[in-house]
């Protein structure tokens, strides 16, 4: 239907045209050419000084019409130290192109129409005129001085990457057709390496080496959180093809480029609330976000910073966005305390970890201070001896009582625990599960027991304060008839048997 | 008794004219054998120029409808366009439940990728600089026709294969191109990518270089032509200002274009050849790629190595040609004419050397950034004179507004508006912000890409007398010239405004971001104001094709009394130009109001007054 209307409406303008054309040329014949271009010549010229006026009044009617809802105007001051910059730089060059702007079309359509063609009124001869030409030439280039100056002296403070020495926090965005990956470095402040042969889509989209102990602790987000004031330093990477990671609302953008890895520094300024409260003095943002529902949030509640991409990656281009919250100190250390690591969370311990088997530094921290709130919370018991803590992470080599180099870490917190409780005595005991003969079990529960207990003296602590004892498999923790059950039946137990106060 | 009329141009001209013994060796035009050789397979400069000019409005008139298609998704994304089922076939996807037709994005890219090749390479380019070079060159410097007309033929012939393999292009089960103008790799390079970069892409690669050939072809031949085949008389600074930016835009052509060639060749190679120049790093559908090694970036260098002078080979012969118009409609010498070919050529030599600002975002070093800021501003300098200098040449003149004129003035006004916003983006720290948002849309259209329309416009109804024998209609050209100013200025100026919110270009819809969601109705407005002028442009094809037979008949062989030589030849004139001598010429091209006269040919002989005041200097 409308491919027919669109067809009717090619027709009639072509008889339109025609029709015209034939009345005017005819006109023109009767009249006489000169009068009617003559006439015609009048009749523009007006038009042209009409079409002068309206335009540039358009022009700045517009521009005020639409001022709060552009970027550096109104609630829009920018989000990030250097937005202001570049705003302020914008503004400066508005200045002199709207003046130039208007200056030189109030000319142009002025003497359009006043030296519109007139009856016996012949043109000037003038050619060229010298000083007018140096005042042109030179007037635009010391503006031009001016605003280049003025520009690159934002640029260079902009965009140059930070010191090493200089504390930033980083993080990362990886474009793919057709959304972001995020990744922190977590607590160790660093990224850890990538190679693209190791993405794998389910395990690791990241490509992330896990060879790389910096992996580790790396976390992926679903939002950008980042604090208020701190300079932040975007590395910025892309999987497939290229694409742009842009946050308008900092005045920042950077392609992300397949192989060659690109950055950002900013210093985000502005909370999200502190936004949300500035919209929230405009009428236009006083209005429900949601048309269809009057009693629902307004349009200032919902706000939020935007991540866009801004280089044509494919069909998809229009639609890659995540959520930027810019949050107080406090509000982003919590958090980061909720983030858990890719590592841990997907690849610990499967056959995708190289460190499967090891303990790792982390590891060893979450299991000293497990440890240490355990015997906290045995020792105000009324009596705790009746608590049995469970050294996990000691460990023998099959069938011997010689220790496993892992096993060291516990012991050596077991120590020190000791060390700070001096007047605590301890019972350390071996247990077996039920393989193998009962007798060669219980001897093997004593020896291990004795091995731990060795150590601690060798670490420091008194021999007097520790007692040692095998259980075998006569106190089994859990059944023997699984192969786990007999894993947890495997241990070395600690027991706090005395308390001097 | 005026100066013009107290001689006989073809006496004069016989008189002092240049006998090439044309002739004696050509006994009429002895091309004049067949239907075939003389409209088709021509060598005719003329009919080369006609060629260039109808293949050019054919394209525009795809390209603009393609604009036309994407700005309704983008004015009206929840309107229904399943009417356009029976053109675009299953690039509609039709909700089986509503019926609801909605744009494929994937052919919403296609379609603004199209846009941009169709309109930048087939229309400005070869529409604009093709027609007008090969008219005016030989006739405004009094050659019979261009160095070699064979060359000539050819450099049409292939421009029209090219046209044939990126129209074919179009009907592709993939889909033509779609990964924008630029064809940026990897999205370029990697089927897997999109699927306008299968075959869509390597006909896109193949057409365009076969444009590159036609480019280069004419570009030489319009070179040597300007320099070796002027008339008797015709010294360079005696040379319309037509003439020198259509040399200095051939010049400017076959220094860049031979790069972007070396590109695309790159690019091929690593399409097809397994080749990591572009590429590294890449993993895709599941799959990482054997590319290692490459650099998108090299790309965009060779790229823009044309791609930014390409934007002058664009604007240049339109400065030419609406230098040329406002002169001899405001009865008055161009001013400035020396500064004018000075500037024209600075802004030449400028354009090789600020290709980078159009990658100051893509991860090039910011330290380099600082040399193209410094040289992409100044072209500011040139630009504003040549401003002020056709400002200063309406003061004072005596002005015919008719079409031809108004398109000029529309022109000056597109330039000033659109060169403007040339300085914000050329300076880096604000094109952080400003890089690939509407601002850049609106900057690029009101200057290369409505004022060099303008500046064609202008063209082609002041030479339509030159090439049809008759003249456009009147009031239609002013019809056309005001929905289309005035309608350019709907649709490009609020699209700074959405620049300036930050909403960026090439986004199939806006609403998926709630930053860039809230400009519908200047959305729906824009998109009502290109359909308008769409309808203005159909209006002009009507014009133009009606009146080339039945336009108002050119009696005089010089209808705007203009200085030039084109004017000297017979009205229909054949192969050659001139029937007897060439005319000789002693004189600029801009003696309008001079002592009291209205116009003086070229070709009138100096006054004794005028020999004393040269011998004065």
């Amino acid at each position: 239907m409308i491919g027919l209307l669109i067809v009717g409406i090619l027709v009639l303008i072509t008889i339109i045209a025609i029709q015209i054309g034939k009345v005017t040329d005819l006109t023109s014949e009767i009249r006489g050419e000169e009068v009617v271009a003559q006439r015609i010549t009048e009749n523009q010229s007006r038009w042209l000084l009409v079409f002068c006026a309206v335009f540039l009044i358009y022009c700045v009617a517009s521009a005020i019409y639409y001022k709060n809802s552009m970027l550096g105007y109104g609630p829009h001051e920018a989000a990030s130290a250097h937005g202001v910059r570049i705003d302020g730089l914008f503004n400066t060059t508005l200045l002199f192109t709207g003046i130039v702007f208007i200056a030189t079309h109030i000319a142009l359509f002025w003497f359009a129409f006043k030296y519109r063609r007139k009856e016996g009124v012949k043109s000037k001869f003038f050619a060229h005129n010298t000083t007018l030409e140096y005042v042109w030439t030179g007037v635009p280039a010391v503006v031009m001085v001016l605003l280049v100056v003025n520009g690159l002296v934002v640029w260079n403070d902009v965009m140059p990457d930070i010191d090493p020495s200089e504390e930033v926090i980083e993080f990362e965005a990886t474009g793919y057709q057709f959304a972001w990956d995020i990744r922190y470095p977590g607590p160790d402040g660093k990224l850890g390496t990538k190679n693209f042969r190791l993405i794998d889509g389910a395990n690791n989209p990241l490509g992330q080496d896990w060879s790389d102990i910096k992996n580790v602790d790396d976390f992926h987000a679903t939002e950008i959180y980042l604090p208020v004031n701190k300079k932040v330093r975007v590395q910025i990477t892309a999987k497939d093809v290229l694409h742009n990671f842009y946050l308008p609302h900092f005045r920042l953008k950077m392609d992300a480029v397949p192989g060659i890895p690109t950055y950002f520094v900013f210093t985000p300024t502005k909370t999200t609330e502190e936004y949300r409260e500035e919209l929230s003095k405009y009428p236009e943002w006083q209005v429900p976000y949601d048309e269809s529902d009057p009693n629902g949030p307004q349009r200032w509640e919902l706000f939020d910073y935007e991540l866009a991409c801004a280089e044509l990656c494919g069909k998809g281009h229009y639609s890659m966005k995540r959520i930027v919250k810019i949050v107080s100190e406090e509000e982003y250390n919590d958090w980061l305390a909720q983030q858990t690591s890719y590592y841990v969370q997907n690849v610990r311990n499967t056959d995708n970890d190289p460190f499967k088997g090891q303990l790792l530094d982390y590891e060893v921290a979450a299991r000293s201070a497990e440890l240490e709130s355990e015997f906290e919370s045995a020792i105000i018991m009324d009596d705790p001896s009746e608590a049995s803590i469970r050294l996990t992470n000691v460990f023998f080599n099959t069938g011997s009582a010689e220790l496993k180099a892992d096993s060291k870490y516990e012991l050596d917190k077991v120590a020190e625990i000791l060390k700070d409780y001096s007047d605590v005595s301890i019972e350390i005991s071996g247990h077996t599960d039920n393989t193998g003969n009962t007798d060669s079990n219980l001897i093997l529960s004593d020896e291990r027991a004795k091995t731990v207990t060795n150590y601690l003296i060798n670490k420091g602590i008194v021999a007097s304060r520790l007692k040692s004892v095998g259980f075998g498999e006569a106190r089994p923790a859990d059944t023997n008839d699984t192969a786990e059950g007999r894993q947890n039946n495997r241990r070395i137990e600690m027991r706090i048997i005395s308390q001097n106060i | 008794m005026s100066l013009v009329k107290t001689f006989d141009e073809e006496v004069l001209i016989e008189e002092q004219g240049f006998d090439d013994h044309f002739h004696e060796h050509h006994h009429e035009d002895k091309y004049k054998s067949s239907f075939i050789f003389k409209y088709i397979f021509s060598l005719d400069h003329k009919i080369i120029a006609r060629q260039f000019l109808f293949t050019g409005i054919f394209w525009a008139l795809i390209g603009a409808a393609m604009s036309v298609i994407f700005r309704l998704q983008l004015g009206f994304p929840d309107e229904s366009v399943a009417w356009l089922k029976p053109f675009l076939g299953r690039w509609i996807m039709i909700n089986e439940e509503t019926g609801m037709g909605t744009l494929d994005p994937q052919f919403y890219y296609a379609l603004v990728t199209m846009h941009g090749t169709i309109i930048v390479f087939f229309v400005l380019t070869a529409g604009l600089s093709g027609t007008f070079s090969n008219l005016l060159i030989p006739l405004q410097i009094g050659a019979r026709d261009m160095a070699s007309p064979l060359l000539n033929m050819l450099s049409y012939w292939f421009f029209f294969l090219a046209g044939v393999v990126m129209f074919f292009s179009l009907f592709l089960s993939t889909g033509p191109f779609s990964g924008g103008w630029v064809a940026y790799p990897p999205l370029s390079a990697l089927p897997q990518a999109s699927s306008g970069s299968g075959a869509g892409m390597t006909l896109w690669l193949v057409s365009l270089t076969f444009f590159v050939v036609s480019v280069l072809l004419g570009g030489i031949n319009y070179i040597t032509t300007v320099l070796n085949l002027r008339t008797k008389g015709m010294s360079l600074w005696k040379m319309p200002l037509t003439i020198w930016s259509f040399f200095i835009t051939a010049i400017i052509g076959l220094l860049s274009f031979p790069v972007l060639v070396s590109g695309f060749f790159l690019l091929m190679s690593d399409r097809s050849l397994g080749t990591s120049f572009y590429l590294s790093d890449i993993f895709i559908n599941g799959q990482a790629l054997d590319y290692v090694g490459g650099s998108p970036i090299l790309y965009q260098h060779l790229f823009w190595f044309l791609g930014h002078p390409e934007v002058y080979i664009i604007i240049l012969p339109a400065m030419g040609i609406v230098s040329e118009v406002l002169s001899v409609h405001a009865r008055k010498p161009i001013f400035g004419y020396k500064a004018m070919v000075y500037s024209i050529a600075s802004i030449a030599f400028l354009s090789f050397i600020v290709w980078a600002h159009h990658m100051f975002m893509s991860g090039v070093n910011p330290f380099i950034s600082n040399f193209f800021v410094v040289f992409t501003l100044i072209i500011a300098v040139p630009s504003a004179v040549k401003v002020f200098n056709w400002i200063t040449t309406l003061w004072g003149g005596s002005i015919r507004l008719n079409s031809p004129m108004l398109f000029a003035i529309g022109f000056v006004s597109l330039f000033i508006s659109g060169g403007l916003t040339g300085i914000f983006l050329g300076n880096s720290a604000l094109d952080i912000q400003l890089h690939d948002t509407y601002f850049v849309v609106a900057h690029f259209h009101i200057v290369m890409g409505v004022a060099a329309f303008f500046g064609m416009f202008a063209g082609i109804y002041h030479w339509f007398p030159k090439m049809f024998g008759r003249f456009m209609n009147e009031t239609l050209g002013r019809i056309h010239f005001w929905i289309t100013l005035i309608g350019a200025y709907m649709i490009f100026w609020p699209m700074h405004y959405l620049g300036m919110a930050g909403v960026p270009r090439r986004y199939y819809r806006f609403d998926s971001f709630d930053a860039f969601g809230q400009f519908t109705t200047m959305n729906e407005f824009i998109t009502i104001a290109a359909i308008i002028v769409f309808f203005a442009q159909v209006l002009f094809v009507v014009n133009f094709i009606w009146s080339i037979n039945h336009g108002k008949e050119q009696t005089t062989k010089n209808p705007w009394l203009a200085t030039t030589l084109e004017w000297t030849t017979p009205i229909k004139a054949g192969h050659g130009n001139w029937e007897g001598n060439i005319p000789t010429v002693h004189r600029w091209a801009y003696d309008y109001g001079k002592d009291g006269e209205d116009y003086i040919p070229q070709y009138i002989p100096l006054t004794e007054k005028e020999k004393a005041e040269i011998d004065n200097h």
